[in-house]
Order: C-alpha cells, then sequence, then structure tokens
C-alpha cells in the first residue's frame, strides 16, 4: 500500500511522523504520475496549485488494475473495510498464491 | 415589568454555532459523521428550531421577552453560516474533475517512478515484486496505490 501525492518528500516525512503513518509515502511535485492516472485536478489545490483528485486503485501482482474507486466528493473517502472487503471478493490472495 | 431574558434564541445560536464549528475539528474525523454530516445538520434543525421559538417569543410577546433586534441577528448569522456550510460541503467539496482518463478495472496500471518520505525512489514494479512483511507467499498479492490531494 502506498500514497501518493504532489507534496515534496520532505512534506511527506514530516506528515507520516505526526500521523504515525509507516507505509510508503510517495511525491509527485511535478504531477507526473498523477497526470499517467488521469487524476490531475488542475487549480485544486493551495494558491490554484496542480493536485491529484482523490482516488484509489487496487492493482493484482501482474499490475493490472482489479478495483478503482473515484470518489464524488472530497470528504467521502474510500474506508479500510471497504478495500479490505473487495480485496477478499477479489480473491487475489489466493489468485497470486502458488 | 422588565422584560425576561429570552433563552431559546442563545441556545437555538450556540447550537448552530456548535454544528458549524465542530465540523472540521471533530465529525471529520470519523467516517460515519464525515461522509455525511448528519450531526451537524441536526445541531443546525435544533438551533433552527430553538432560534425560530425564541423569536416568536420576541415578537409575538414583546412585552414579556427580549431578543428582536438580537435575535434577529443571530437568525441572520445563523442563515449565512449554514448556507456557507452547505454551499462548502455539497457545492465546493464536490467540484472535482470527472477523470475520465483515469485508467479502468482490467487495465495495466501506469508505471511511475517516485521518491518516498526518505527520497527513495520506488517504482510501481518495484512495489508489486516486493516480499509483504509476515506474508507467506514469497511475492506481494497486489498493491493499493491511494492518491491524495497533499497536506496543506
Amino acid at each position: 500500500m502506498v500514497a501518493i501525492s504532489v507534496d515534496a518528500p520532505e512534506v511527506n516525512r514530516r506528515h507520516c511522523q505526526k500521523l504515525g503513518f509507516t507505509y510508503s509515502f510517495l511525491s509527485d511535485p511535478k504531477a507526473e504520475a498523477t497526470r499517467r492516472y488521469g487524476l490531475l485536478h488542475q487549480g485544486g489545490g493551495p494558491n490554484g496549485a496542480d493536485i491529484a483528485r482523490p482516488a484509489e486503485f487496487l492493482i493484482d501482482s501482474k499490475g493490472t488494475i482489479r478495483w478503482v474507486n473515484l470518489t464524488g466528493s472530497v470528504t467521502v473517502r474510500a474506508r479500510p473495510e471497504q478495500v479490505l472487503k473487495v480485496f477478499d471478493d477479489l480473491k487475489l490472495a489466493s489468485a497470486a498464491g502458488p | 415589568m422588565k422584560r425576561r431574558w429570552n433563552f431559546w434564541l442563545w441556545a437555538g445560536f450556540l447550537l448552530v454555532l456548535a454544528g458549524l464549528l465542530s465540523y472540521v475539528p471533530v465529525f471529520a474525523l470519523f467516517p460515519l459523521t464525515r461522509d455525511f454530516p448528519w450531526v451537524n445538520l441536526l445541531l443546525f434543525a435544533g438551533g433552527a428550531v430553538l432560534l425560530l421559538g425564541g423569536l416568536k417569543r420576541a415578537f409575538g410577546q414583546p412585552d414579556l421577552y427580549r431578543g428582536k433586534i438580537l435575535g434577529s441577528i443571530m437568525a441572520a448569522l445563523s442563515i449565512a453560516g449554514i448556507g456557507f456550510f452547505m454551499y462548502g460541503l455539497f457545492y465546493v467539496a464536490r467540484q472535482l474533475p470527472d477523470s475520465a482518463a483515469a485508467p479502468r478495472v482490467g487495465q495495466k496500471a501506469p508505471d511511475f517512478t517516485l521518491p518516498d518520505q526518505n527520497d527513495k525512489p520506488l517504482t510501481l514494479a518495484e512495489l508489486l515484486a516486493s516480499p509483504l512483511a509476515g506474508a507467506a507467499t514469497a511475492r506481494a498479492n497486489g498493491a493499493l496505490l491511494i492518491f491524495y490531494r497533499g497536506h496543506w
């Protein structure tokens, strides 16, 4: 599981320390990956900065997208139990097993 | 005769204020009260009922109750505040691009190389090939990418 935002690594590091996040928090300051995933929100950030719209992607071990969540409101995000259920329903665990 | 303090007006205004000020620091922290701000809407509803009752008393029995002017001001401020709240939460918060170009289910996830919070570059391919901590399988079963708007 990784998070991605347009913030600098330094900002993300402080953010992770403050909130106790232990997963990788990636930095996409030029919004390259954000653009590649079609998620650019032009002028959506402070002072008209380009940012990513909130979104979640579940990708299997072969690199295929298995689930996409594009929220309609910044206040509504995917919840952990929701993603775990999707993970179980897709049976990603067994599909990727030996 | 000294007119009585119109308690309902104040209680109503305080409820509306509580509804306005509690979303971001309190109720936005819990999915149950964040996704739909029903606690705040209940506070607004309670405040509106009390304000209306207080205004009715102030205007209906002006010899008994105070609050015609102050009550009107508090009611106007409440309407403006609630309007601002609704506008922010039900309009501004939903002004997101529809992202029609986002990759769909079944498509290959675009690869990327991005620095993590310790400035160490990470690619999607590495992420998918990385061993899962504590898992029996040698490789990760997949990856969850979470795009955030950022921290400000």
